[in-house]
Formats: structure tokens, sequence, C-alpha cells
């Protein structure tokens, strides 16, 4: 299959998945307890993303010390519930990944 | 149309500073594009056709260890089934739209511009929850337009950006560790959606299962997590 079969085929996909509940909820009603529990995507899905990528390194959970991203990663999240400031948090987070990174290594 | 124009300002005042951590996502995926053996001109189509970042770097990878067609076609397709769950999220408050806004606001709905814009509507509809008419409130108030401005700040971000990475990035060191803006973008859009103590749960428990299922094919893992975090929040819910 060439290059260009799977990019459309890849982008087709995603396409469909993103239209898929727009419009199916376009045309029926939404019951309520569904939409009680959609309000919980937003909060379930960023750390279901950010989790594995500060705590598992090269495949393993890694929860020690040495563990940069993880030490990062949470000074990171203190800076942004503090200022509530994404450039503050991902300027931050990164000087602290180098810095540590310097040290521990 | 100034309550429009306004909205859509907004909307990609908004994205700015998220746009910030995308960047440096845009360059890595061009450089691993190339090094992938992709041509830079697919490796810049693919932004626009899928437009997606994991499932397109993913896909680089894939095609750079010579897997089959049909193999990669299916991971980069289920790795984007998280976004059926922002489909449903967003379904409500867009329902009164035409077909044609249904249509681009899909094509747009990516992990960033989707945080961002839920969070508005949240914000927007905090006093009533349960309110019928919130898609109809939405739209009266032109709020379409703050989702399409974001989407479109970040798209044309996407677009430069892996030009960038394609005609400059071989030259990005991999101690810099530059993909780590892509975890410090997340942490950045999780805050604000973390309100009340059954969010915290749902948050809590779903980054926990995604590091117990995160050996799970295909990000599978990603959407059993959501999953458990929803029904933790609901559960957290009912109980207060």
């Amino acid at each position: 299959m060439s290059i260009w079969l799977v990019m459309i085929a890849i982008g087709v996909m995603t396409y469909a998945t993103r239209l898929s509940f727009i419009l199916l909820f376009g045309k029926m009603e939404i019951p309520r307890n569904l939409r009680r529990a959609l309000r919980f995507v937003p909060a379930a899905v960023l750390p279901a993303i950010i989790f594995p990528e500060l705590l598992v390194r090269d495949g393993v959970l890694n929860l020690s010390l040495g563990n940069e991203r993880m030490l990062a990663g949470i000074l990171a999240f203190l800076v942004a519930w503090r200022t509530k400031s994404a450039v503050l948090t991902i300027f931050i987070g990164m000087a602290a990944l180098l810095l540590l990174q310097t040290l521990l290594n | 149309m100034l309550s429009e124009r306004r909205k859509f300002l907004a909307g990609i005042k908004a994205e700015l500073p998220i746009l910030i951590g995308v960047i440096p996502f845009g360059v890595i995926y061009g450089v691993v594009a190339l090094e992938a053996g992709l041509k830079a001109w697919e490796a810049q189509a693919m932004s626009a056709i899928v437009f997606a970042g994991s499932a397109q770097f993913v896909t680089a990878q894939l095609v750079g260890v010579g897997a089959p067609g049909l193999v990669i076609a299916l991971t980069g397709g289920v790795i984007n089934l998280r976004h059926a769950l922002y489909s449903a999220s967003v379904a409500p408050y867009v329902k009164p739209l035409r077909p044609a806004w249904k249509w681009l606001l899909s094509y747009l709905l990516t992990d960033e511009a989707y945080a961002v814009t839920i969070t508005h509507y949240h914000c927007n509809t905090i006093a009533n929850p349960h309110e019928k008419d919130f898609g109809e409130a939405s739209t009266i108030r032109h709020e379409h337009w703050y989702f399409l401005g974001a989407g479109l700040a970040l798209w044309a971000t996407w677009q430069v950006s892996t030009a960038v990475g394609i005609f400059l990035g071989a030259v990005i060191p991999e101690s810099w560790s530059l993909d780590f803006t892509v975890a410090l973008t997340f942490i950045a859009l999780v805050v604000p959606v973390l309100r009340d103590r059954a969010s915290l749960a749902a948050g809590a428990v779903a980054g926990l299962v995604a590091v117990l299922a995160v050996s799970f094919p295909l990000k599978l893992g990603l959407v059993i997590a959501t999953v458990a975090g929803i029904a933790i929040g609901l559960w957290m819910e009912a109980e207060v």
C-alpha cells in the first residue's frame, strides 16, 4: 500500500471519529445521564495522557527521584495550579527538566 | 457580526499560550517523518490530511520500520479513538449549528483545541449544567466562533511548525528534550478542568489506570482509563 493510501485512510478514520457523535447527537436527544458523564471527559482524558508521559520511562513505571520528567512535571503542575498561566507552566517545566537532566547525569 | 469576530479572536487568544508547547511538537514531527523516510511533501501533507500529532508520529515511525500499510492504517485510526469522546463531549454545544459548521469544526477537533474550547463551554454553562438548551444558548452567543478561532490557530501553527521541522529541524539535538513540551501543554490544559472533588477523582483514577494499562496496544489503555475516570467522577458526584 502506498504511503498516500495509508495517510488518506488514517485521515478518513480520524475525521470520521471526530465527526461521529457531533453528527449522531445532532439527530437525537442526548440522554441526561450521558450528558453528565460527558462533562468528565476532559478531566479524565488529559491525566490519562499526562501520567504515562511522566511516570513511564522506556516502557517501565519509574517513580524514583531519578525520573526527571516526573519531578519537572510535578513542578509544572504546581506552577499551572498557582499561576493559571500556560506560558509559565511550559517555560518553568522545560527549564526544570533541563536543569534536572544536567544535575542528575 | 461584531460579536462573532470578538468570539473568534477570543478563541485564538485562548489558544496562543498552548501553541508555545505545540510548536516544538510539530517541529519534532517534521524531523521524525523525514528520518523515517517520508518525503518532505508527504510529511507536510500528513499534517493536513491526518492533523493529529500522536497518530502522525506513530505512522511515521511505522513507515520507518517498514510495517505493512494495513497495520499502519489501523494503528493510526485506532490511536485517534479518544476523539470520539471529544466529539460526544462537544456535541450538545454545537447541536443547533448548520451541517457545514459541524463538518468544519470536526476537522479542527484536536486534543489542544478541544481542551481549550470545552473549558470555555463549561465555564459559560456552569450556572446550570442541566439546562436543556445550552446548545441553543451557545449558538446564540456565537461560541462556535470561539471554537473556530482556537481550532484554526492550532491548525495554522501545526502546518507551519511541521514545515519548520522539515526544513530546519535536523539540527535540534535530542538532549534538548523538546518533546517534553507536549506533556507540559497538557498539564497547563488540565488544571482549569479540575474544578471540584469529582473531577479531581476522575483525573486521578484515569491517570493511574492509564499508567497500569500503558502496555495495551494501540493506546487502547487511554480510552479504558478515560472511561474508568468518568465512572469514578459520576460516582463521586452522586455521593455528594
